[in-house]
């Protein structure tokens, strides 16, 4: 009774309050970032070095008045918030965080369910997110909101399947679906899977990077088109709900990147004996440093790179990306068989 | 005790509801969606089956009723968005183009 | 007593929504109950140890295939307003009565029991992936290849019927 309700309880909402405060703090990591590349100093008059400007940003939104557009229509307003933050959080129930740990005498395993078929749990719940932004658009009765949201979901769901397409070449790996399983199996092979397989690792970056509507495929939501993209009507706190679930997408598809691709919470080299010093240090820092690693090479690309035009992103995922994905997978396919 | 037939009642009753919207409903969208409902009633029974033989065999043929039902969703759109350019309805009543 | 309190409240779901799929006025709605049915349904296949169907079940059916729907039916409404008076040539009665019918026949094949010895199976275990792949790619190869054949058929043919000008 204790280890199958209390236990995974308690870290639901460790996780749910770590990925939330993680998210207001991202929002200022990202101002603070691209302020310093461009020279100035970002938030700085909130707390010391506007460390506290997240709880201002979050205090405003939470006092903003909740404008509903007349002829909107109602129950679909207000389900869409909800239907593009739940599913971004509910990804991190498989997401492995750390070797079992033994705290206070419970025994914690290192991830909230260790489901058989977690990778595949992940994808279908990144489906399920599209729906927020289809309905948002649509549901706002206005049309710069119903443009965006369906450039912003059709560039989502094209750019799916290229990372997909990856994620079959790291499962190939593995042997398994099992989240907790592939990190064992880098574990047992000995190198990440990044560097066995550099190809996947980077289109699954740059689909990471369309997935989650992020520069340099922002055009859906950049200021200078489409007025805010599909939350332009949405005001108050339900906006609230599709800046967090942006950044949420943002921390879960790091932290798959992080599992799949760069070993977890495995220390680096983890089958060297003489670098099991490494091992000293535990595993979730391992994986807290790996993922703001991946995170802030998102900030660092947004910073630095200009934006594709809509038909440019569509060629590259569609023309580029997915044939790519596909020949990686057919050559690991043959170098498994054939070595 | 959950036996099989209890599926096999939720899976009739599914499949009826799917036949009443078929029927009754003149959206021709809601027709096709009427369509999965029955579809699905089927990949319910096959399942449940699956898990009363403990035969993985209930379970390859939902995956093929999913790839059909793709494929069937995919081209019957793409004639709905082709009729709808030509006679702007969706309505199954006024779909009566080669009547007398 | 869980698995039952599971199965009659997903059913209690499954039922719910397909009823209100097939009565909600507007598409969009209708679109959005059969995605929650379908999340029920794949709910179901959870509890029937058959976790890769469900999981398929949401990512194809819920997230793929009403994807497609939902932009159809927003490209579809964008000028016509909803459903207006019923057409008097229609016989809505009809319809209900022939699908009493047929809710009538099948009643009667559950509960007369017609019951046959069936192949026995080599049991379902957790790795129900490796199981499904297994048949996929040895016992029912042929099928499997035909679905793709009919899936890039089915990509071909919606793509020239979407087309403006051929």
């Amino acid at each position: 009774m204790v280890e199958t309700v209390i236990v995974p309880l308690i870290m639901i909402v460790m996780v749910i309050v770590a990925v939330l405060t993680t998210v207001m703090y991202m929002v200022l990591l990202e101002r603070k970032v691209q302020a310093w590349v461009q020279v100035r100093l970002g938030p700085m008059r909130v707390g010391h070095h506007g460390l506290l400007q997240p709880i201002a940003d979050v205090l405003k939104l939470f006092l903003k008045e909740d404008i509903t557009p007349a002829r909107a229509d109602r129950w679909v307003f207000t389900l869409a918030p909800i239907l593009v933050l739940v599913p971004a959080l509910i990804a991190f129930a498989v997401i492995p965080l750390s070797r079992d740990l033994t705290l206070f005498g419970l025994k914690f395993p290192g991830q909230i369910a260790d489901v058989n078929v977690g990778l595949l749990y992940i994808i279908s719940v990144a489906s399920i997110g599209i729906y927020g932004i289809i309905l948002g658009g649509w549901s706002s009765n206005s049309k710069y909101p119903l443009l965006a949201s369906l450039r912003s979901s059709a560039q989502l769901i094209s750019y799916e399947i290229a990372v997909t397409m990856t994620l079959v070449t790291v499962i190939m790996l593995a042997g398994t679906l099992s989240m907790v399983g592939i990190v064992n199996a880098q574990l047992q092979k000995g190198w990440w899977f990044a560097f066995m397989q550099p190809v996947a690792f980077f289109i699954y970056f740059v689909g990471a990077l369309a997935e989650t509507n992020r520069a340099p495929f922002d055009l859906p939501e950049a200021e200078q088109e489409l007025v805010a993209g599909f939350h332009t009507e949405y005001s108050g706190m339900r906006f609230a709900f599709f800046f967090l679930a942006e950044y949420t997408n943002m921390i879960v598809v790091s932290c798959v990147a992080t599992t799949l691709f760069l070993g977890g919470w495995l220390a680096p080299f983890p089958n060297v004996p003489w670098l099991s010093f490494l091992g000293y240090v535990p595993g979730w820092v391992w994986f807290i440093l790996k993922t703001f690693g991946f995170l802030y090479v998102f900030l660092w690309v947004r910073a630095t790179l200009p934006r594709y035009r809509y038909d440019q992103l569509m060629r590259l995922g569609w023309k580029w990306l997915i044939p790519l994905a596909i020949l990686n997978v057919v050559m690991t396919g043959l170098v498994k068989v054939l070595v | 005790m959950i036996t099989t037939t209890h599926y096999m009642v939720l899976s009739a009753a599914l499949f009826v509801l799917g036949v009443i919207g078929v029927l009754t409903r003149r959206n021709i969208i809601i027709v096709f969606m009427s369509i999965e409902l029955m579809l699905n009633a089927v990949n319910i029974n096959l399942v449940a089956f699956s898990h009363q033989l403990q035969n993985a065999v209930g379970q390859v043929f939902s995956v093929f009723v999913i790839v059909i039902a793709a494929a069937e969703a995919a081209v019957g759109l793409g004639i709905i968005l082709a009729f709808y350019r030509n006679k702007e309805t969706v309505n199954i009543d006024e779909m009566n183009l080669l009547r007398w | 007593m869980a698995e039952a309190a599971a199965f009659y409240i997903l059913a209690a779901l499954i039922l719910g929504f397909g009823v209100l799929v097939i009565t909600a006025k507007s598409a969009v709605h209708c679109i959005l109950f059969l995605v929650a049915d379908f999340l029920c349904v794949a709910a179901l296949y959870v509890s029937l140890q058959a976790q890769f169907l469900a999981v398929i079940q949401v990512l194809v059916y819920a997230g793929g295939i009403m994807v497609l729907y939902l932009f159809v039916v927003m490209l579809v409404n964008l000028k016509r307003p909803p459903e207006a008076h019923s057409d008097p040539r229609r016989l809505g009665f009809l319809g209900l009565l022939m699908s009493v019918a047929v809710l009538v026949e099948l009643a009667l094949i559950v509960v007369t029991r017609w019951a046959r010895p069936a192949a026995a199976g080599s049991g379902l275990s957790p790795d129900n992936v490796r199981q499904i792949g297994r048949a996929l790619y040895t016992d029912y190869l042929i099928p499997f290849e035909l679905a793709s054949f009919l899936l890039l058929v089915a990509m071909v043919g919606a793509i020239i019927l979407a087309k403006r000008e051929l």
